[in-house]
């Protein structure tokens, strides 16, 4: 009996999808790559004294800017994201666990919209939070990596602690600091998310300061360029592109650091984090609210990896290679 | 009278790990004049040429300057890579060696232009290394190190990583403004018909240890048109260059070096 009312539902679902992506597919959204030649062709007949045959793929116009956002890159995940929360949803109901188990993703909307108010100035204290530590991981970790290349003996003297401090679990020291801090929990809370980000930044701009193009580093002796001179013109620029990558792992790497300082401190108060509202949620089994408060910090996390893209692009766009576009 | 510019004497360098790269080496390069480094890879001619730079320091011996340099901006290095700094526009890059000089950047501007014209660069100021071909890349290289007005021009192997006909191209291009500049050259190449083409002297040299095997004059006359590369003459300077350049490799009464017989250094 059972067995039959899923395949009867699988059946009819096989049907919904197939048309949703036969749908998907008709959609002028963007010109796939394989339309082109024939666009190009259509075009090019009116200019062309004789039609030829055998196109040059290369002489083809590029795709119109406008479906820069319309194209499959883009929709394709959407989609399958579309899919994976009514396939949720349809399970969630089909099976009837309880809502303190796995809520639907549409009572999860509900909270999510109904706590705004509770949750969304808990998250705006842990973005506080995120970014203080974020700043100072990036200029500490900055000036550290410098001193670093400045001498071989520095470097040898204290990377090691670095990589120590990096290694010890962020868990286990956080009651310390929390404790050591307890006058002030936001500087407890910093420093910890600090721990988590510094790294990074550290090691790859260390990485980037030594990975200087040697005959450059030949000019400018040769040029009897002094020590500032080869680091402000050699040395900072060709440790941009490690820099930012060191940026772009830190950023989520200080949120996360920010939500494990909540959750080992757990003070709530007027200066809860959105660590402390998931925490809270769990104690009281508000499972949607749980999710909801997820959804915030997952979305806070892409929203700082997206704006690291972004000014690693802009910062780079021009000369590296991981931010340029070629056309093969 | 010629002047002499560079004299190195007794020059050796030994390296840390004990490779002797150069034993007792003299030569003198006069004023104006265009020598070649041919030899083996492994022969000391980067190093002779990085020594001369003061790119390192030698183990024993001596190189003097004459006295006809002045002491800012002497010499200028073009290396085998470009060695552009990718961040930077073609008139940055340019620019670098004047900026480092601590000179004022509109007065620079006019030499960096200078120094691009005759490179045949201009229009290209504000692109990116990376937009450039191989051979344009090389051009910046040399731009910049011109932008300095050298009195000595140190080269080392420079167009080694280029096609056939943008080195010719190249080639010609140096040719034509060492003649109407009259810098000195050492120009450092493992290839014969290019030394013999630009030089009028080409210092041939052996390996293990790094020394000067041979020194020939090339008694040709400048301008040397494309003609002259199939000329009788040129053909016979670099036979001769070729000659002592396989005796240094393999002995006098030489044998051509076959790989099945397994010859014993």
């Amino acid at each position: 009996m059972m067995f039959d009312r899923f395949t009867s539902i699988l059946t009819g679902w096989q049907d919904w999808l197939g048309s949703l992506l036969g749908l998907a597919e008709r959609l002028p959204l963007h010109l796939p790559d394989w339309a082109l030649p024939q666009l190009a062709a259509t075009a090019g007949e009116k200019l062309r004294p004789q039609p030829t045959e055998t196109r040059d793929p290369v002489l083809l116009p590029p795709a119109p800017r406008m479906s820069k956002w319309l194209n499959w890159d883009v929709v394709a995940p959407i989609v399958v994201g579309i899919l994976f929360l009514v396939g949720w949803e349809v399970a969630v109901r089909l099976t009837g666990i309880p809502h303190y188990l796995l809520p639907g993703p549409i009572l999860v909307g509900q909270t999510l919209v109904q706590e705004w108010g509770t949750l969304f100035p808990s998250l705006l204290i842990t973005l506080q939070i995120t970014v203080v530590a974020f700043f100072c991981a990036t200029v500490s970790g900055l000036l550290i990596s410098i001193l670093f290349t400045q001498s071989k003996w520095i470097e040898r003297s204290f990377f090691p602690y670095a990589v120590i401090l990096q290694t010890m679990p962020i868990v286990s020291i956080a009651p310390l600091i929390i404790i050591w801090l307890r006058n002030n929990t936001f500087a407890a809370m910093v420093v910890c998310a600090w721990i988590v980000a510094f790294f990074p930044i550290l090691s790859n701009t260390t990485l980037g300061l030594n990975s200087v193009d040697h005959n450059l580093l030949n000019l400018f002796q040769l040029y009897k360029a002094n020590r500032w001179q080869t680091l402000i013109y050699l040395r900072l620029p060709s440790a941009m592109p490690y820099f930012m990558g060191g940026l772009r792992i830190s950023g989520g790497l200080s949120l996360i650091g920010a939500v494990v300082a909540e959750f080992v401190a757990g003070t709530g108060g007027q200066r809860a984090g959105i660590a402390y509202q998931i925490l809270i949620s769990s104690f009281n089994l508000q499972v949607p609210r749980m999710f909801a408060a997820l959804i915030m910090v997952t979305g806070l996390g892409i929203l700082i990896f997206v704006s690291m893209s972004a000014l690693s692009d802009k910062v780079l766009g021009q000369w590296h290679e991981s931010a340029t576009r070629r056309e093969n | 009278m010629p002047t002499p510019v560079i004299t190195l004497r007794q020059v050796s360098k030994v390296y840390t790990n004990g490779t002797v790269a150069l034993q007792d080496m003299n030569m003198t390069i006069q004023e104006g004049e265009f020598v070649s480094l041919v030899g083996p890879s492994g022969c000391g001619k980067s190093t002779v040429l990085r020594l001369i730079a003061g790119l390192g320091n030698m183990t024993t011996g001596s190189i003097e300057w004459g006295q006809t340099l002045t002491e800012n901006h002497k010499l200028a290095f073009v290396f085998q890579e470009p060695a552009l700094m990718p961040w930077a526009t073609v008139m940055d890059n340019v620019r670098l060696p004047l900026k480092l000089a601590g000179e004022p950047k509109h007065k620079a501007d006019q030499d960096v232009l200078e120094s691009l014209q005759l490179v045949g660069l201009r229009g290209f100021e504000r692109s990116f290394p990376r937009e450039l071909s191989g051979g344009m890349r090389m051009r910046v290289s040399i731009a910049r190190a011109l932008v300095t007005k050298p009195q000595v021009l140190l080269m080392d192997e420079p167009f080694g990583a280029l096609d056939e006909i943008t080195r010719s191209k190249l080639n010609s291009d140096v040719l034509e403004l060492w003649q109407e500049k009259r810098w000195t050259v050492v120009f450092v190449t493992h290839n014969i018909y290019e030394a013999v083409y630009l030089s009028n002297r080409v210092v041939v040299m052996a390996a293990r240890p790094g020394r000067v095997v041979a020194d020939i004059p090339i008694d040709a006359p400048y301008p040397r048109s494309e003609e002259f590369r199939t000329s009788m003459l040129y053909n016979t300077y670099c036979r001769e260059v070729s000659a002592r350049l396989q005796e240094a490799m393999y002995g006098v009464d030489h044998h051509p070096p076959t790989f099945a017989a397994g010859r014993s250094r």
